[in-house]
């Protein structure tokens, strides 16, 4: 489409590393560029850089926000009331006896929003841990193999990219039937592709990076060089993506039980309890505090996410323009 | 003859302490070309941009550069953003090393020649093109008339250089710093346009401070020149003198690194 | 080569299409057990004709293929199938619906996009300093809200607290609708010459497009500021302030005119945003759009509703992004004259 910049050795004085990948992605794909443009991907995990993050009071301020969250996961059953013991106190209002109310059965809303972490943290972990070993795998395969193995994995995850992710949750999990695992699944099936696009994307660049050419001088077989060079050299993107997919898996697990396509009544899911709060606006604990809950965790993975991305990407970290 | 540039002590800290201009001296006198030599992060761009204010964000500067290329004599490193933008373009102006990514790509050549005459020069659309038909013509572009209304992307490398040539002499400026303005072409092209420089020197009395990394280059172009290394001036003086007769180890190893003398040769009679 | 690039674009839209009908066929054989016991109503299953029409149909005696291309030919002949819920053809429902979504969408896309320019080109002229601080964290937190709660959360506000919106809907219950001409009830009131209907509408629509609005503007401010930043940083903006151009000069017709483009890529996936947000808002605000349709047939697992409005969508979002590609060869001239 457009003549490829002439890529003379730039002054570094004005113009310090520009990492090709994204020059060379510019004008190749433009759908797959427009998915991976809104993250822009860094290309090595540099360990020394990454404690750097932990300098930004807004990421201890998300990590404490984080733990606490795991904190109350795992003390739940100690520190709250069976999450779906009914009772006759339906819609009490917050008090010392029920700091978040109770809904429409009686049933302690705190107790409720803190036992959602015990569903919503472990399945987002779920999902993210199998989307990011589907999509690595097949990221791996199509970049390292090429041609036309290549074509048609990538094929396929524009399959996937031509439906809203939501939408396309939402259509799977009505086929497969309303579950928890169900929903799982359907998640597992609209978020493979963004891994699969963006450790493709890391592999193609060590391959035609010179370091991989050289050990491949030095008598290095290509499995040992996938092992060696490839996959170690992917974790960066694949770790700053996982982070900020834990935040979206959490927010897509919330809307699918939104939409009643999550885990069944009487579990304690904060999208389904914001379903049932939002029949009456009189009621808003019964809503606003699930809500929160989601807003928090999934601001908490975003902040990391993100710190990670600006430390692991020069071009945004440089603070020059 | 007098200086139209002096630049006494330049000194530049970016963003975070890093000091990469140490200390720079440097004078350009009227309707010559000075050449800068250097390897890449030895200063020279950044000298090139302290000059026009275009150092990156929140970089400090210290020393003065004498600038009397104006009404009056001005220290160009305590201009104000309003001053700036009567001397940038107007005054002094600048040619970058790569003209496909210093060339909008898409804003067609017309208005990229245009644009700041009408602003500096306060020229209608009407008199703005003709000038700069006169420009492209000067710079030896072919159908000059139908280049304006083209864009970048349509010419060739050299030619596109010409066009950044022609927008940075539209409002006729004392200086023309020339960044490495030859370095993305092949040796043939280069010529063409160290031709061209030379002959808009000549002619126009134009000064211009020239950047490069190629001691061919500068040894053809240039009368005064300037060898650069970590932010620092380490050898200066006549062009001629200092590569035939470099007395510091460093320009002795950049000129024992050029393959070979005769290649200086050729370019210069080209530029003469 | 513009028509080679349009060519090309319009294979692989074709190819995309025919993908994203399969994928939906694949999610009808994925209903567990028989597809058709779980697309006809018990009713229905009982009466033999029309099992056996709906086995002729849909051709399933036949092997898995043929009643791909028998499905295949139902869609392409707008047979979305029947949905449960309704007991209408899917397609006429969705018909029935888009002109209420697009009644909030269109303007919500509207003011995301001048909103999102907008202030994604201030934080990138702001890069690292307060004002580009304030606007990362606010987008964080609009990305990180959930959209349902966000709606709910605002009607409360603007609706119980306050009193000075509406509950939802599309009118006061009091006022007669406007006669159906274009199927938007501002537009319709307004030709009506009844402008007291259409304030009443227009009163409406600001919630919803409140928060569609929200949430878009926050992805596309992430991705604006960051195309603007590579804008800002390239060379030609330096050549321009080099020139001694004005800064507003510099802004409006050097880096606006080149970061435009990557946001009109980005405007597709806007639409996506925008598109999935009615899904999960207008049940809330009572709007009868297809979000509300797809809310609808999602809790009462009405699948064939579910699949056919999946299917539209990818079908629309596939097409836009095709024109997006289109805009976008157009405008840069680098595709339109080589």
């Amino acid at each position: 489409m457009t003549e490829p910049r002439m890529s003379e050795p730039r002054t570094p004085d004005l113009d310090a590393d520009r990492p090709e990948q994204a020059e060379a992605e510019q004008h190749t794909d433009a759908r797959a560029d427009r998915i991976l443009a809104r993250r822009r991907w860094p290309q090595r995990l540099r360990v020394a850089e990454i404690h750097s993050i932990w300098r930004q009071p807004a990421v201890i301020a998300a990590a404490a926000i984080l733990a606490v969250w795991v904190l109350l996961a795992l003390l739940a059953p100690v520190l709250t009331d069976d999450p779906i013991a009914q009772s006759p106190d339906l819609y009490q209002p917050p008090s010392a006896a029920h700091w978040f109310g109770t809904d429409e059965l009686g049933r302690d809303v705190f107790a409720r929003v803190v036992h959602g972490a015990r569903l919503s943290l472990p399945l987002a972990v779920v999902i993210v841990a199998f989307s990011l070993a589907i999509g690595g795998l097949v990221g791996l395969l199509a970049g390292y193999l090429g041609r036309a193995a290549d074509e048609i994995l990538m094929r396929l995850t524009d399959l996937v990219f031509a439906f809203p992710q939501i939408i396309l949750a939402m259509a799977v999990a009505a086929a497969f039937g309303p579950s928890t695992r169900n929903a799982v699944i359907a998640l597992i099936i609209v978020s493979w592709p963004i891994y699969a696009r963006v450790i493709r994307s890391a592999v193609l660049s060590i391959r035609t990076s010179d370091f991989l050419a050289s050990s491949r001088l030095l008598g290095v077989g290509p499995w040992q060089a996938l092992r060696k060079d490839v996959i170690p050299n992917s974790v960066g993107p694949a770790v700053v993506l996982a982070t900020l997919e834990l935040g979206n898996a959490v927010l897509m697990l919330a809307a699918l039980s939104f939409l009643g396509l999550g885990p069944r009544p009487p579990a304690a899911e904060w999208g389904a309890m914001i379903a049932a709060g939002s029949r009456d606006l009189s009621i808003w604990w019964v809503s606003v505090f699930p809500g929160l809950a989601i807003l928090t965790v999934v601001l908490a993975f975003n902040i990391v996410g993100d710190a990670l991305r600006d430390r692991l990407d020069p071009r945004t970290a440089r603070g020059v323009r | 003859m007098s200086q139209i540039l002096s630049i006494e002590n330049l000194a530049v800290t970016l963003q975070g302490d890093q000091r990469v201009i140490e200390d720079i001296s440097l004078e350009v006198p009227e309707g010559e070309i000075v050449g800068i030599a250097g390897e890449s992060g030895s200063g020279k761009s950044l000298t090139a941009a302290a000059l026009l204010g275009l150092l990156p964000d929140r970089s400090q500067t210290s020393g003065h550069a004498w600038w009397r290329g104006g009404a009056e004599p001005r220290d160009l490193l305590t201009l104000d953003q309003r001053s700036w933008n009567r001397v940038r373009g107007r005054e002094i102006a600048m040619v970058f090393q790569d003209a496909t990514a210093a060339l909008h790509p898409m804003l067609t050549v017309g208005t990229q020649i245009t644009e700041h005459m009408r602003v500096h020069l306060q020229l209608s659309r009407r008199d703005a093109r003709r000038r700069a038909v006169e420009l492209l013509d000067r710079v030896r572009i072919p159908d000059p008339e139908a280049s304006l209304r083209s864009y970048p992307h349509q010419f060739s490398g050299g030619m596109r250089q010409r066009v950044a040539i022609a927008a940075a002499l539209a409002c006729q400026p004392r200086l023309l710093i020339a960044d490495e303005p030859t370095t993305a072409l092949d040796v043939t092209v280069q010529a063409g346009i160290l031709r061209l420089l030379e002959e808009l020197r000549a002619e126009t009395g134009l000064s211009v401070l020239f950047i490069t990394h190629d001691l061919a280059v500068l040894a053809a172009l240039t009368t005064q020149a300037y060898v650069f290394r970590e932010g620092r001036v380490i050898e200066s003086g006549a062009t001629e003198e200092l590569l035939f007769h470099p007395r510091h180890e460093y320009t002795k190893t950049l000129v024992a690194a050029r393959p070979q003398a005769d290649d200086w040769d050729e370019p210069e009679q080209v530029a003469r | 080569m513009l028509l080679g690039f349009l060519l090309r674009r319009g294979v692989i839209t074709v190819v995309l299409l025919v993908g994203v009908t399969l994928v939906s066929f694949l999610l009808i054989q994925a209903v567990p057990g028989d597809t058709m016991s779980a697309t006809l109503s018990e009713q229905a299953l009982q009466d033999p004709e029309i099992v056996a029409a709906y086995r002729a149909r849909w051709g399933l005696d036949e092997p898995l293929y043929v009643q791909y291309l028998v499905y295949m030919r139902n869609v392409l002949q707008g047979d979305l199938g029947v949905s449960q819920q309704t007991g209408r053809p899917v397609l006429d429902d969705l018909l029935t619906y888009v002109p209420a979504t697009l009644e909030i969408a269109l303007p919500a896309m509207l003011l995301s996009l001048v909103l999102g320019v907008a202030i994604g080109l201030y934080a990138a002229v702001k890069h690292d300093r307060a004002g580009d601080h304030a606007v990362r964290a606010g987008t964080l937190i609009g990305l990180s809200t959930p959209p349902f709660w966000l709606a709910l959360v605002v009607l409360y506000v603007f609706f119980y607290l306050l009193g000075v919106s509406p509950s939802g809907g599309r009118l006061s219950t009091w006022i007669v609708p406007p006669e159906r001409v274009t199927g938007s009830v501002v537009i319709d009131s307004a030709l009506a010459g009844r402008w007291d209907a259409a304030w009443d509408a227009i009163q409406h629509t600001a919630l919803p497009v409140l928060v569609l609005t929200v949430l878009t503007v926050a992805m596309l401010v992430r991705f604006v500021r960051s195309a603007m930043l590579e804008v800002l940083d390239a060379d030609y903006v330096r050549a321009a302030r080099a020139k001694g151009l004005p800064t507003s000069r510099v802004l409006t017709a050097h880096v606006l005119r080149a970061g435009l483009v990557p946001v009109i890529t980005v405007s597709g996936l806007a639409f996506a945003s925008m598109l999935s947000g009615t899904v999960l808002v207008e049940q809330i605000f009572s709007w009868p759009g297809v979000g509300q349709y797809a809310f609808r047939s999602a809790s009462a697992l009405d699948v064939p509703a579910v699949l056919g409005v999946s299917l539209f969508v990818a079908v629309v979002y596939t097409v836009v992004n095709l024109l997006v590609d289109l805009a976008y060869g157009l405008i840069d001239p680098r595709i339109r004259l080589s």
